[in-house]
């Protein structure tokens, strides 16, 4: 009996432990962003590495490569001179916020709608790009818009990203299933796994520029304003950005970026897309 | 933290009782499985004990998500439809029952060869000798590491997220996501894994005493 006890005593003092963690310790996060960048040279980006056009890992040269990661470079050199650096760092939709308020990132620049829910916890720059919710359905499919997403259909969506609100509220008969990145969710959606791919239309146009059975149907169905994340707080760095980004747009370097890697996209109109 | 629990009630419990259901699943099927290979590797027939061999050495050197992964992504495009809950089972059956095969065949050889010697000289056959005499001799001696096996199969059923399977680490990675608060979230579900795990503990404990002594 006293032996149980005594486990049951070490169990105890294990949780407890658990919750003395996760009720202190104040981290790197909550310190001026900005004047760290400053004293270090660098900014530390999160991008994505899955997403096509945006953020996407080119296998051959492992490095990160897309509008996204040209933006986060240009910012930098906007902000700390043309020695800054970008220190870029993988993200995934739902590795982003975490990342951010444990201050493993500074500032996050993937494909993040600035939503009020996110604007509860984060700080957000002013959009840099105009994206909206649609569909990517394999060629020929029976789903021409979301208004087809009957009973007994399924979406794929990507765990973390506000599109899979989204889509429970435009079509809440069908079934959401949640995966971890975008090319996982692609990859199901050509695994029969689903009937839809639901995400914004910036991010299917990619898909379905590498695989052309696949097409971008029904138009968009929400507005997506994408915003550059930073944490709760770091006002100096967040006003820094905004006036870098007006900065950009002045000089033409937004726009090129934007033609850059967007040009070639099929049904993709530059204009639709800058804030 | 107790915050998170009672506003997600609902999901969670519905992911632990995937990950249970899956568990259950698994675990007899890759019990059944595992010992089928066991014996193949014990056979006296080369051919046999080879087929034993190359499965359990192909399966368990290969990473569970990668098996899980086959089953979700490439079987559906060639073979047949499933959905990520029955792909993160048949994963997660077949990556154990290379494990338990192991657990399995070290226990039968952990039998002393004169039980089996003594029952084929009192007349019976290879197969009555297996089953009657040697293979309970073998399972009380396997207890405590299938047990461990077991206790393993349900933390594994975690890779179930990966596939949407709906299960309680799949439940716990949306409810992170929605509301930010990544630290609470995984401590609920990590203590709703302990609920699971540590009576499974136990009771292995229990039946190790209680077997040992008779």
């Amino acid at each position: 009996m006293a032996k149980r006890i005594r486990q049951f005593g070490v169990l105890l003092a294990g949780l407890t432990l658990l919750l003395l963690i996760s009720a202190c310790g104040k981290p790197v996060a909550d310190s001026d962003a900005l004047a760290r960048a400053q004293q270090t040279g660098k900014i530390v980006w999160g991008v994505k590495a899955d997403t096509r056009l945006f953020g996407l890992m080119n296998t051959k040269t492992g490095k990160i490569e897309g509008f996204e990661v040209d933006m986060a470079k240009a910012l930098t050199k906007q902000i700390l001179g043309q020695s800054g650096k970008a220190e870029l760092t993988q993200i995934t939709s739902d590795t982003r916020v975490p990342m951010l308020k444990a201050g493993n990132v500074d500032a996050v620049i993937g494909t993040m709608s600035i939503t009020p829910d996110r604007q509860k916890v984060l700080n957000f720059s002013k959009s840099y790009f105009s994206a909206g919710q649609s569909l990517l359905v394999p060629k020929g499919s029976k789903i021409h818009s979301v208004k087809d997403l009957k009973q007994g259909t399924s979406v794929i969506g990507v765990q973390g990203s506000n599109s899979v609100d989204n889509i429970k509220k435009a079509a809440p008969a069908a079934r959401v299933l949640q995966l971890a990145d975008y090319s996982q969710a692609f990859t199901a959606l050509k695994s029969h796994q689903g009937d839809a791919l639901t995400t914004d239309n910036g991010i299917l146009y990619g898909m379905s520029q590498q695989d052309p059975s696949y097409v971008v149907v029904g138009g968009t169905f929400t507005t997506e304003p994408y915003g550059i994340a930073m944490n709760k707080g770091q006002d100096r760095l967040t006003k820094a950005m905004n006036k870098a980004l007006d900065q950009l747009d002045k000089n033409g370097t937004y726009e090129r970026l934007l033609k850059k890697w967007f040009s070639d996209v099929p049904g993709f109109d530059v204009k639709e897309v800058h804030p | 933290m107790i915050n998170i629990f009672t506003t997600n009630f609902g999901p969670l419990i519905s992911g632990l009782g995937y990950t249970l259901l899956s568990s259950i699943i698994a675990l007899v099927a890759s019990l059944i499985i595992g010992t089928v290979f066991a014996l193949l590797e014990i056979s006296h027939k080369k051919w046999v004990r080879v087929i034993g061999k190359a499965y359990v050495e192909f399966i368990r050197n290969i990473p569970l998500l990668v098996i899980t992964m086959a089953f979700y992504v490439i079987v559906p495009q060639f073979i047949v439809q499933m959905d990520g809950f029955t792909a993160g089972t048949i994963g997660l059956t077949i990556y154990t029952s290379a494990f338990i095969a192991e657990t399995v065949r070290a226990g039968i050889g952990a039998v002393p060869v004169g039980q089996m010697e003594g029952a084929r000289s009192n007349g019976l056959t290879y197969t009555q000798a297996m089953v009657q005499i040697v293979f309970p001799q073998a399972i009380k001696i396997v207890v405590p590491s299938l047990g461990n096996q077991f206790i393993n199969l349900v933390k594994n059923s975690s890779v179930l997220a990966f596939v949407a399977g709906f299960d309680l680490m799949y439940q716990g990675k949306l409810i992170a996501a929605a509301t930010f608060n990544t630290f609470d979230t995984y401590l609920v579900v990590g203590v709703l894994y302990l609920v699971v795990t540590m009576p499974m503990s136990y009771a292995m404990r229990y039946l190790e005493k209680h077997w040992s002594r008779a």
